[in-house]
């Protein structure tokens, strides 16, 4: 009889690398992508379709964000500079030039692919709290371009974002598959999160692959992994360039969706979301990305939602309560980040990491 | 002689900014000189430091002055509770973790702030106000001219403090070598706190300086030390005298930028100053990394 080695024996690197795991990880994965194509047609309410759909579009932009801080250790308080862009891009090519939905895509990851490695050589002179800063300028700096290049962006009042979710003949945005129509908001479900999908699969390919070990080895000491043979500059610069580009992504999908675009929608708010939910997610982690955007890129428009029944909201400039959604919403970013970092630093991934370690172990765990 | 004094009145007016830059810049170096943390929650400590003031001068009538020094020590007592009751437990964390907690900090001050005191634009009732005196044919604000004279006092004192002082000998020590300092007796916690308090009582200073203008006191007021991080990194992230430099420097150039913006830097669209400080901190960043005072990091494997 031939013994079958246990489970959990790893025997090489390529098997303790691969991507799907154990037979359980696989089905769990594929009840996952079979609850995302059937949920749109079980849930047809557009609140909570667009519920998803915002945090679907977050997750994309923090799975950049968590390449960028989670593994290769780059503060970046600018995140809303590259997504606001990506938006302007889409407004542009999709809108204006009226491209197809694969063109805008592409041509808003390729802007923010330039503007990441324009501000990328930054991070080869400054690192820690130097590099937040300059982030940090970044966005007032973006501020007052978003205000002034009227052409682009209309100012103040913002743009209209009229790239359209088409495909050649497939339109997303009012589907018929055998006869049977789809509302805007079930086509915009499936877009979004299938390229949620898509993008995890290449962030966890590029982590579990040569180019994530360089960005963890710099994360942990650049000069230390340039020792080691490991190109620090221009990981870093990559690094800047992969997840801008995924961030300007996430930008277009929030502006094509959403059909209007002001400045006031790419403030320091914005950046201090997308950290809260890496944070709350777990830094360094696809998976936590994933789960605070869930989570926490949910939190504005369910905020907004209930306002009137949150006790000491006011939900309009005149009403009363002592709290209007906005400030809520920043007294939560600020808690969430706050409370996280000090009790659960490895946010929501690491008690999920832990409670399977608890099974796996089982009855040895302690 | 009419460019002359519009120029010397912007001149004027950006010393009078650079000032209170100067105060916030103070506070972040103090506070990463002894504990290596960028406070990005200074801002808030500043707008409660300055709502403080309005509460004790307004609310309370008590006589401004008074009410400045209150305040100071108010929102000191508050800057060392956030040190104790948070910060400190962030202590050999990774920057990241501690810049975040910071940031963490601002947005819930703010909020806070706007749930206690509202949204509305609040005076201060203060003897300054929008009070002129004429010297030579220019005119100077008195709030302004209080402004840069209080500041110049307290940047004296605050070297005098590190300089002839016991305490301020022994946070000089701790900044220097934590370690070293623990083994000559210096409490490190102590060091931590006061650090804070000083930090928050500059801020306030800065903040009610500030509300005491024009504009008066309204929440976004903590804006004000976004834009002081520019002035700490130009003089040097752990240097005093750079952080007024820095701040004068700063707050010059933004002065000077809205001055002639109609007649020069139209082209750069409205309300350029605002980001002036940025433009010159990326530009200062490119030629010396740390600063124009700082000392360079030598890092080690």
């Amino acid at each position: 009889m031939k013994v079958k080695p246990h489970r959990n024996l790893v025997r090489g690197y390529a098997q303790d690398l691969r991507l799907f795991g154990s037979p359980a990880a696989k089905a769990g994965l594929a009840a996952m992508l079979l609850v995302l194509l059937v949920l749109p047609t079980i849930v047809q309410d557009d609140f909570w379709l667009s519920v998803l759909i915002y945090s679907g579009i977050t997750a994309i932009g923090a799975i950049g964000l968590n390449l960028l801080t989670g593994y290769c250790g780059q503060i970046s308080l600018g995140h809303a500079f590259f997504i606001g862009a990506g938006a302007y891009c889409a407004a542009l090519v999709g809108g204006d030039l009226g491209l197809p939905l694969p063109l805008w895509l592409l041509a808003s990851a390729a802007t923010g692919a330039v503007l990441g490695g324009l501000i990328g050589p930054f991070a080869l002179r400054l690192r820690g709290h130097y590099l937040a800063i300059v982030t940090l300028g970044l966005i007032f700096i973006g501020e007052h371009l978003w205000r002034n290049l009227t052409a682009l962006t209309g100012g103040n009042n913002g743009t209209s974002v009229l790239a359209q979710p088409r495909i050649g003949p497939v339109d997303l945005g009012a589907l018929e598959i055998a006869g049977e129509n789809y509302s805007r908001n079930q086509g915009y479900f499936w877009l979004v999160w299938v390229l949620v999908a898509l993008v995890a699969l290449l962030a966890k390919n590029l982590a579990r692959t040569r180019p994530g070990r360089a960005l963890c080895a710099v994360r942990d000491h650049d000069q230390a992994a340039e020792v080691i043979g490991v190109r620090a500059g221009r990981y870093k610069i990559g690094a800047f360039m992969v997840s801008s580009a995924i961030a300007s992504m996430a930008g277009a999908l929030f502006g094509s969706y959403q059909q209007h675009v002001s400045p006031d929608d790419w403030t320091l708010l914005l950046s201090i979301q997308y950290i809260a939910i890496i944070i709350v997610g777990g830094l360094g982690t696809i998976f936590g990305s994933i789960l605070g955007a869930v989570f926490v890129g949910a939190l504005p428009a369910l905020i907004d939602e209930y306002s009137s029944a949150i006790p000491g909201v006011a939900t309009d400039a005149g009403g009363d309560g002592f709290i209007s959604v906005f400030a809520l919403n920043q007294a939560i970013f600020g808690l969430l980040i706050v409370l996280f970092l000090v009790f659960e630093p490895r946010g929501l991934a690491g008690i999920w990491f832990r409670v399977k370690a608890y099974f796996k172990a089982w009855p040895f765990s302690y | 002689m009419g460019h002359v004094n519009a120029f010397l009145t912007n001149v004027f007016a950006g010393l009078a900014l650079g000032s209170t830059y100067a105060l916030v810049a103070l506070g972040f170096v103090v506070i990463y000189k002894s504990t290596g943390v960028i406070n990005f929650a200074q801002g808030g400590l500043l707008a409660l430091g300055a709502y403080f003031g309005y509460t004790f001068a307004s609310n309370l009538a008590i006589a401004f002055g008074v009410a400045i020094l209150l305040a100071c020590l108010a929102a000191a007592a508050a800057g060392a509770s956030v040190e104790r009751l948070v910060l400190r437990r962030m202590v050999g964390q990774p920057p990241f973790a501690v810049i975040m907690i910071t940031i963490g900090l601002l947005f819930v001050i703010e909020p806070l702030i706007t749930a206690i005191w509202g949204f509305d634009s609040l005076p201060i009732k203060n003897p300054w106000n929008i009070r002129t005196v004429e010297v030579g044919g220019l005119v100077f604000g008195v709030r302004d001219l209080w402004t840069i004279g209080l500041t110049a006092a307290v940047v004296v004192a605050f070297f005098l403090f590190f300089r002839f002082t016991a305490f301020g000998l022994a946070m000089r020590a701790t900044a220097f070598d934590p370690e070293a300092a623990l083994a000559q007796g210096i409490s490190a916690r102590r060091v931590y706190a006061v650090s804070w308090a000083i930090a928050a009582a500059l801020a306030a200073l800065a903040g009610i300086t500030l509300a005491a203008g024009p504009a008066g006191l309204s929440p976004s007021i903590s804006f004000i030390a976004f834009a002081a991080f520019p002035a700490m990194i130009l003089g040097g992230l752990d240097s005093p005298a750079g952080a007024v430099l820095g701040g004068l420097v700063i707050g010059l150039a933004e002065a000077l930028t809205r001055g002639y913006q109609d007649e020069l830097f139209s082209w750069a669209g409205s309300n350029v100053s605002v980001i002036v400080p940025y433009l010159l901190m990326i530009l200062i960043l490119l030629i010396r990394p740390y600063g124009l005072l700082g000392t360079k990091d030598v890092r080690r494997i």
